[in-house]
């Protein structure tokens, strides 16, 4: 089993493998990652960057897409309530 | 303007997937100083993506393993190629914006999937095919979960292989182009063996799974996620109960750096690549296209294009002219493609007027229609003014023939402006960002059916 780090969501704990992305955390949180304008729950479309769905605010810093930030050990990530 | 005290490149390469990687590889074989940008933490692009279970891909492994053995490259990962204008291209990073100033430039940007509104494909749960392969490669818990591979060409194999690799329950692949148009595919194969081997172990790989072939997702149902899909096929109607849905109908070339550098396209079915010629120079000079940015073709045509591109942008032009058979062949199997899994038109209907085309700013189908052209809905509705810039609903519009393509469009003339992608203000503020500095070149606005930024 390759190793594995821990990151917030939301204020939860979850691991992801080593080499996983932000994206991959928060759906192991089971959290939405944003509300669209309309207030609807959205998740990752693309996958690659693309479409911008997958957007959460990560270390304090808002609107970064999560299928591109690799997942860092103690990273606090926040989606849309 | 950002401070720019790194040495003049000899050729800056954009994007570090195969056809990226064997031009870094060729130019650097002469002695040329190279850079690599790529928007992902990770050399490979979305083909040789690296995977959390199985590593790194052995083409991948070969590919970095020889440009070592060369002239040191410099790396740019986790960057974001920003703005550009001949000789320079602005780029972003986590530390901040920063400029690249380059002899020769190789645009080697791949494409992305193509994907298209139905009813629910908002909800989460539902994603690219494509998509759902890249995501679980980096993680995305899929283990135990029935998955939905739907949509259309070579992708969905591989791609429903790689989630049935990570213990996904793939219930079936739906491949909406007909049976007798995926066998026309699959005899053609017989010149290109390594793509007959290919396709014989994914059939392997995917033994027990389903694979139907004129059946495509009519709309995904779920309170606040997918719970249920409706498919098409020629017995009528079905649902199937899943837990992800994964639709992609092929891939669309990505040209937002090659269209505000100013350099021509082609059509492409109703999309558009890059015009390269025999050198795979582009219209502008100095920079040259390889891959999937010069129409859809797959790894063996963008590691060739690749390499001659790289030959070419260093200066050796024999080195690339002997590598010119050999794309020819590639380029032969390229064609296959659009030629036997045409979007069919029933799936170009199944978004309802309800449906939301542009998921950035929430605009449904209805609203989008009885303008004059894509300027007039964008302008109306704000469709394509959201953080993607209109990159998904852009290439859904035009499958979808939703407006006249003008003839700036057509003919490739479309320009981008700079940012490529939104950035903080701060960042843009601090580095002193004009959109003049950086695109001497854009000279009338863009809006394209590609979309621009707002």
């Amino acid at each position: 089993m390759s190793a594995k780090l821990w990151l917030w969501v939301n204020q939860v704990a979850v691991d992801v493998p080593a080499g996983a992305n932000v994206a991959a955390a928060v759906a192991r949180a089971g959290a939405h990652f944003r509300r669209s304008c309309g207030g609807e729950p959205r998740a990752p479309l693309c996958g690659m960057g693309v479409c911008f769905e997958c957007r959460v605010e990560i270390d304090g810093v808002a609107h970064r897409r999560a299928c591109l930030v690799p997942a860092r050990e103690g990273m606090r990530v926040r989606c849309d309530d | 303007m950002t401070d720019a005290h790194d040495a003049l490149i000899d050729v800056l390469v954009v994007g570090a997937g195969p056809a990226g990687l064997a031009a870094a590889r060729a130019a650097a074989s002469h002695g040329a100083q190279v850079a690599l940008v790529d928007l992902q933490a990770r050399a490979g692009g979305q083909v040789w993506r690296p995977d959390v279970q199985r590593g790194i891909a052995p083409g991948l492994h070969r590919a970095l393993a020889e440009l070592e053995r060369g002239v040191p490259v410099q790396w740019h990962l986790a960057t974001q190629a920003f703005a550009s204008a001949p000789g320079r291209l602005l780029i972003e990073q986590e530390q901040g914006l920063h400029e690249l100033r380059y002899r020769s430039l190789v645009l080697a940007t791949g494409a992305r999937e193509l994907l298209l509104p139905f009813p629910g494909w908002t909800l989460p749960g539902a994603s690219g095919a494509g998509a759902l392969q890249a995501l679980v490669k980096q993680g995305w818990p899929i283990a135990g979960r029935r998955v939905l591979v739907a949509g259309s060409g070579p992708l969905l194999l591989a791609a429903a292989a790689t989630l049935r690799a990570h213990g996904a329950q793939v219930l079936a692949i739906c491949e909406q182009a007909p049976a007798a148009s995926v066998r026309g595919f699959a005899v053609r194969l017989w010149r290109w063996p390594a793509k007959l081997a290919q396709a014989a172990a994914l059939r392997t790989r995917l033994a027990g799974v389903p694979y139907r072939c004129g059946a495509w997702v009519r709309a995904a149902y779920g309170e606040r996620k997918v719970s249920e899909v409706e498919i098409e096929t020629a017995r009528g109607l079905e649902r199937i109960a899943c837990d992800q849905l994964a639709v992609g109908y092929g891939l669309v070339p990505n040209l937002e750096l090659a269209r505000q550098l100013g350099c021509a396209t082609v059509p492409h079915g109703r999309h558009a690549a890059v015009r390269v010629d025999a050198r795979q120079a582009t219209s502008v000079a100095g920079v040259y296209a390889a891959g999937e940015a010069c129409g859809i073709g797959g790894i063996d045509c963008a590691r060739i294009e690749g390499a001659i591109a790289g030959h070419h942008a260093a200066g050796f032009d024999d080195a690339a002219r002997a590598l010119y058979p050999r794309r020819q062949r590639a380029r032969g199997f390229a064609a296959l493609l659009p030629a036997h899994f045409t979007v069919r038109d029933e799936v170009r209907a199944c978004a309802t007027a309800d449906t939301l085309v542009c998921r950035c700013e929430d605009v449904p189908l209805a609203r989008l229609q009885g303008w004059a052209d894509a300027r007039a809905a964008k302008l109306a509705t704000r469709c394509g003014m959201g953080s993607c810039q209109g990159r998904i609903c852009g290439a859904a519009l035009a499958e979808l023939n939703a407006y006249p393509v003008s003839s700036d469009s057509a003919a490739g003339a479309s320009l981008m402006r700079p940012p490529l992608f939104p950035t903080r203000l701060a960042e843009l503020a601090q580095a002193g960002f004009s959109p003049a500095d950086a695109s001497a070149s854009v000279a009338s606005t863009s809006i394209a059916s590609q979309g621009s930024t707002s």
